[in-house]
């Protein structure tokens, strides 16, 4: 078990180094950092001094190389935009994004999975074929659009509909920011004010949707397999009740993907969470590397980069060391593996 | 009966708290909040650490350098409250006396020395300024001599960006040089705090998320603006950032596309504010290579034939652009700078006309007829409209028979490909200039100038007059109004018979307001909070 995990942290290794050589290969397209640092008036020689300091001359592999040995000391770097190391930003921005990727990942698991439930048990219902219908819009409209339609509706047209059909039927919810966040150590939380957690509802909901209805989609299937095996039809001829049936054999048996996709999942909802932070100037580190990429301030870009892969990678050794748990027969399998020895 | 008690207990406390909440209240004035969301963040809190426009507009709430401008662009005393040409080469400023940094620190002419050598440092970014002067001399406590390298008739014109910071309270937080992007922490202090002796003060500063500023109480001048709190956030989504200002939740929202006026005029409470800008967009072209880069004529370059780059001039419908890309908000212009710009001259602003069929004359004259193809560099994310008004030149230019094939890309890969670090790596290009002095010789040594000497830096084109490149030596160092303007007035003709470069026109301010606040627009796109009123 642990030479499992030391493995895959060693393999995490890897694909960080990987990760950092081909963002660093692609920097070389992305732009020229110095305009954006110096004003209009700044000389060219004093724009070459700058370039030459920031050793942006070097070829990709030497600058590359310069990070590494820079970063295996703890040290990240220096934003070009902010002037301030890199891991302070990060660090600032991050619980902003893991706050926001919490809730939406728990929307989705917690309306996800009954969903899927309801519409494997009641296939021909009115409420799944509802369900249905509306997580077809959840999968194929992009995150930024729905970003923006809820502005519309939630933000800009919410008072003239209250107004136009005579009662407040539409709350309005702000619609950028996070709203009055408390420090706690380094930790700043928007769950503890009344503004912090409205800020969090629009940019959750639509960061969740597509996670929502992919869940519900894939447990549905799932549910819809496993209900016609034979031993859902054995424990229903012992007599179990309905709910022992559902619950307890057949959720149980369809968690193994829904663990897989959801834990992969969450990984994308981090990283990809800067679409809808975009959207929602959302101060999290998705915004960070987007603000990024338009400056070219490669140091952010790599830092971030590398982290996601991190991210990732730790991701799918939680969800690995969760099929342990959901799954009696891979403890059991090596059980018996070890009694051959 | 207990129950009653506490009931009763807790109606005391209340009216308690009511009567304190009272007494407080009737003290103090009603508590007016601001808010307001531009497209970026202020990039540094150091005044010393980037030269632009957001970024020093913002820091004017907070320092102050030795001379101001009000919303008109007129030049006023600031921290200095007079100064005269004492010397060919030296301006001397007498200071304002009494002035507190708000730290409490008196401010006298050892910050303003320590100021010019902050500006000197390697991280400072106002080393333009710093080429200005070429020594800062105590006379007392409050006067000080600015010796430059050679007569300079403009110098106050080119220090209202020069802020003066504390020499204490630098030295007290060791930030004695200007925040710098590589190398110690030196500076990095004044990257996130501030301490300058302008009308408000930095209560809470969270870089990209919320920045909130105060009335400074203890400031030397009269503030008439009725805010109790300014509280700024960047807001990168032009949707969101409209949606906004639409729903309420800030007072004034910059910059607005150009294409939303019309929501926001139909919006309840809330409407667009324009005016023009004192930036010029303009066409240059490389007239220095023997070939072009990029173009299907081999051997020669069609840009050094004035007849073509007139040919181009007269082909563009400029009021079309106004009217159909600019929704009729910009200022067509013949000249390299706007009206609010030292040194402009309105009798030479008259455009040729449009000409199409006099184009294709000089065009087949010049030995193209069936014209040629070339590629053009624009910006997409830079100016207002950038991208379409190249499309909009394309497609005009196609009547002349001119195929230009656009690469229209982000600001950072537009400016890393076209500037003097790539070698002017363009054939054909669109640019805006603001002129940071708001003198014409910014223009004409930058952009106009051959590139020599430390001139024609921003000249991406390589037009190049020795003539003009003379005049703005001159114009540089001639300290007599007149005569200046005599000499500014040659070199615009020159470039502008030349066809030196296309001027476009004035691009608009584009400002959303907010019903409820009044705010001043300066023709350069800085905001100052001591304008604001609300309601």
């Amino acid at each position: 078990m642990i030479a499992f995990i030391v493995r895959r942290l060693l393999q995490s290794i890897l694909v960080m180094l990987a990760v950092g050589f081909i963002a660093f290969s692609l920097f070389t397209y992305v732009g020229d950092p110095i305009n954006n640092m110096v004003g209009q008036d700044t000389t060219l020689e004093q724009r070459q001094e700058l370039r030459e300091r920031l050793g942006l001359d070097d070829p990709f592999f030497v600058q590359y190389g310069r990070f590494l040995v820079n970063a295996v000391q703890g040290d990240f770097g220096l934003s070009y935009r902010h002037r301030r190391p890199v891991s302070e930003l990060i660090a600032e921005r991050m619980p902003a994004t893991l706050e926001l990727s919490f809730v939406a990942a728990v929307l989705a698991l917690f309306i996800g999975v009954p969903m899927g439930v309801y519409t494997g048990l009641h296939r021909r219902g009115f409420l799944s074929q509802v369900f249905l219908t509306v997580s077809l819009i959840g999968i194929s409209l992009p995150t930024f659009l729905i970003g923006i339609l809820l502005i519309l509706v939630f933000g800009v047209m919410s008072q003239d509909i209250n107004q136009a059909i005579g009662f407040s039927l539409l709350p309005q919810l702000p619609t950028f920011g996070r709203g009055e966040t408390t420090q706690i150590g380094w930790w700043s939380t928007g769950f503890l004010t009344q503004s912090g957690i409205l800020a969090l509802i629009l940019p959750s909901i639509t960061l969740a949707l597509f996670q929502m209805t992919l869940i519900m989609r894939l447990v549905r299937s799932e549910m819809l397999e496993v209900l016609r095996t034979d031993y859902i039809k054995f424990a229903r001829a012992r007599g179990l009740t309905n709910r022992a049936v559902n619950f307890g054999h057949a959720l149980k048996n369809t968690l193994v993907p829904v663990i897989t996709i959801t834990g992969l999942q969450l990984g994308s909802i981090i990283a990809f969470a800067l679409i809808t932070e975009q959207v929602f100037q959302w101060p999290g580190m998705g915004l960070l590397f987007i603000q990024a990429i338009n400056e070219v301030d490669i140091p952010v870009m790599a830092s971030y980069l590398i982290m996601i892969g991190f991210f990732f990678v730790v991701i799918n050794l939680i969800v690995d060391l969760l099929y342990y748990v959901v799954d009696p027969r891979l403890r059991a399998d090596k059980a018996v593996a070890g009694g051959h020895q | 009966m207990k129950m009653q008690r506490r009931t009763t207990l807790w109606t005391g406390l209340l009216a308690a708290a009511a009567g304190m909440a009272l007494a407080i209240g009737s003290g103090v004035a009603e508590a007016k909040t601001f808010k307001w969301a531009f497209q970026g963040d202020v990039q540094t809190m150091d005044p010393h650490g980037l030269f632009e426009t957001m970024t020093l507009g913002f820091q004017a709430n907070i320092y102050e350098g030795l001379v101001t401008r009000t919303p008109d662009l007129e030049l006023v005393p600031a921290l200095a409250t007079s100064w005269e040409n004492v010397k060919p080469d030296t301006w001397r400023f007498t200071l304002r006396k009494g002035v507190k940094f708000q730290n409490g620190n008196t401010f006298n002419a050892d910050d303003v020395i320590f100021s010019v050598e902050r500006i000197r440092s390697e991280g400072s970014d106002i080393k333009v300024v710093a080429g200005l002067i070429k020594d800062a001399v105590k006379v007392d406590d409050f006067t000080v001599d600015i010796v430059t390298p050679q007569p300079n008739p403009i110098l106050p014109l080119q220090l209202e960006i020069f802020y003066i910071m504390d020499k204490e309270w630098a030295e007290e937080h060791n930030t004695t040089e200007a925040t710098n992007v590589r190398g110690d922490d030196q500076g990095n202090h004044a990257n996130i705090n501030a301490n300058g002796t302008g009308p408000y003060m930095v209560k809470q500063r969270q870089p990209d998320v919320r920045t909130v500023l105060v009335p400074n109480p203890n400031w030397w001048g009269q503030n008439d603006s009725n805010i109790t709190e300014a509280v700024f956030t960047p807001i990168s989504q032009d949707a969101t950032r409209v949606a906004a200002l639409i729903s309420g939740d800030v007072h004034m929202a910059y910059p607005i596309p150009v294409q939303d006026w019309k929501r926001l005029e139909d919006a309840n409470g809330v409407s667009p504010l324009t005016g023009p800008e004192a930036r010029t967009i303009f066409l240059g072209f490389d007239q220095d290579r023997d070939e072009l880069l990029y173009s299907n004529i081999k051997g020669e370059n069609p840009f050094k034939d004035q007849r073509v780059r007139q040919a181009f001039y007269q082909a563009i419908d400029i009021e079309a652009i106004r009217k159909k890309v600019m929704r009729g908000a910009a200022t067509p212009s013949n000249l390299m700078v706007a009206p609010q710009i030292n040194g402009y001259n309105a009798a030479l602003n008259d455009r040729l006309p449009l000409d199409v069929e006099g184009a294709k004359a000089l065009m087949a004259e010049a030995g193209y007829p069936d014209g040629f193809e070339v590629t053009m560099d624009c910006p997409n994310d830079r100016y207002v409209n950038d991208e379409r008004i190249c499309q909009a030149v394309a497609s005009m230019l196609a009547r002349i028979g001119v195929k230009v094939d656009l690469l229209a890309q982000t600001k950072s890969k537009y400016f890393g490909k076209v500037l003097a670090q790539n070698d002017y790596d363009t054939s054909f290009y669109l640019l805006g200039w603001t002129p940071s002095t708001f003198d014409s010789h910014n223009p004409i040594s930058t952009l106009m100038s051959c590139r020599e000497d430390g001139k024609g830096a921003f000249n991406l084109g390589g037009y190049c007059n020795e003539r003009v490149t003379a005049l703005a030596d001159m114009i540089q160092t001639e300290t007599d109004q007149e005569k200046r303007q005599t000499l500014i007035n040659e070199a615009f003709k020159i470039h502008s018979e030349e066809v030196g470069h296309i001027p476009l026109h004035q691009q608009p301010l584009s400002w959303g307001v907010s019903d409820d606040a009044t705010v001043a627009q300066r023709a350069d796109n800085v905001f100052h909070l001591q304008y604001v009123t609300v309601k």
